[in-house]
């Protein structure tokens, strides 16, 4: 039955005779949602650093996470809910993912399939981490969930699990 | 009944894609918003499993720094004995590890803190492995847990329980894995990761603790005596 499902959902597609799929339509909407169909980048700080000095108008909400890691799993309700929050104001969202390259499709990408983030999710694999976490903040010893907010100069970092939205919320306005 | 399920399914997922062919943008929002609805529904099945409050020690200004002198404890290890550092009659100092079971950068080091036990026991400086962790928050961090964990790795090296989580925030300890090197008068020499690659052993080429060690032999301070490096943050109860 499934396959019968299967091909009959096939052939309505083709029947569609549209050049890209849905899946590829979302990615040109302006706030994208990371699901297991997209390209998760892998890079180095190198290559991650950029996000941490934008200099725009737009407040960036970074947050170091794993699947592996319970209390990080845990809070991403609340910045599900507060891109709810601010969805008409300019924000913007980024996952940093610190899970092992090598459990990217088995771990990280049915993870995003099932729980979508609203915003970009890239994976960090640089191991001379006594180098990096510095970088992204002084205070932080490399504990994970770590949360960072930025717009332009104004910049709030926090080394905590959030416990729930009213927490998280709070804290962002700080920001302000 | 079954049968009819599935042709319910069927009509549905036809009707829905022929309204795609008259509207492909359309499909395109309905997808995304179905799947953020999707999306919405397993998340907060993901929270109710994971409502119980799980804390984080914060690093700021909390804890031993280097060149502090750490006070002795005493806690239990996985054989039941209680163990406090005062014991250890000969070192001539302490590879105390904040470790538990379930963190995968705790995982990625247990061979690798098996090795530095075994080189650097002879030597005066056995690891002093502790799990701080609340097992209420992490389950697989249990007592039993250790002593399963430590028996199927057949640890050389002790491995204690915080179990009244009185002795990491001593510590200042943050994270899994965190090692605080202390010498003969259980002054604090060195803070940080074990060596400068967790997710390679092979690709390592800064042994922290063991340099650190290597200089205190010398009598010199260790350089560096602070790192810093990815790790899983202490699980406790909020307060």
């Amino acid at each position: 039955m499934i396959r019968l499902l299967s091909l009959f959902s096939l052939l309505c597609f083709l029947a569609c005779n549209t050049p890209t799929p849905p899946e590829v339509d979302t990615e040109k909407l302006p706030e994208k949602t990371t699901a297991a169909t997209s390209k998760i980048p892998v890079v180095d700080y190198n290559g991650l650093a950029p996000i941490f000095t934008q200099k725009s108008d737009t407040t960036y909400v970074i947050n170091f996470w794993a699947t592996w890691c319970k209390p990080c799993v845990a809070e991403l309700p609340y910045f599900l809910e507060l891109h709810e929050t601010y969805k008409d104001q300019k924000y913007k969202f980024i996952f940093v993912s610190l899970d092992f390259p090598k459990q990217i499709e088995k771990k990280l990408m049915p993870f995003l399939e099932k729980n979508p983030l609203p915003g970009e999710v890239i994976v960090l694999d640089d191991s001379d981490s006594n180098t990096w976490i510095p970088a992204v903040d002084p205070e932080w010893s490399g504990a994970i969930p770590a949360t960072m907010v930025y717009n332009g100069d104004r910049k709030i970092f926090a080394e905590k699990s959030f416990h729930d939205f009213t927490e998280l919320s709070d804290w962002v306005e700080t920001l302000k | 009944m079954k049968n009819l399920f599935s042709f319910v399914l069927l009509l549905a997922i036809s009707t829905l894609m022929f309204t795609a062919c008259s509207d492909a943008s359309k499909v395109a929002e309905d997808a995304a918003a179905s799947a953020q609805e999707t999306a919405e529904k397993t998340v907060k099945v993901v929270k109710d499993q994971t409502a119980q409050a799980v804390n984080v020690v914060n690093s700021k200004g909390k804890g031993y720094q280097v060149g502090e002198k750490a006070a002795d404890f005493k806690l239990k290890n996985v054989d039941g004995k209680v163990v406090s550092l005062g014991d250890m009659k000969d070192a001539k100092g302490y590879i105390v590890t904040f470790t538990c079971n379930h963190c995968p950068y705790s995982v990625l080091y247990e061979d690798r803190l098996i090795n530095l036990h075994n080189e650097m026991a002879a030597k005066g400086y056995p690891v002093i492995a502790i799990n701080p962790n609340d097992p209420k928050v992490q389950p697989e961090d249990s007592f039993e847990g250790m002593q399963e964990r430590a028996e199927e790795k057949k640890f050389p090296f002790v491995y204690l329980f915080d179990d009244n989580q009185q002795v990491y925030p001593l510590f200042g300890a943050t994270r899994t894995p965190h090692v605080f090197l202390l010498d003969k008068d259980m002054v604090v020499q060195y803070i940080g990761a074990i060596d400068n690659n967790a997710k390679n052993p092979e690709a390592v080429t800064i042994n922290y603790v063991e340099d650190a060690i290597m200089a205190l032999e010398k009598g010199e301070k260790p350089d560096p005596n602070f790192t810093k490096a990815i790790g899983c943050s202490i699980k406790t109860k909020k307060i």
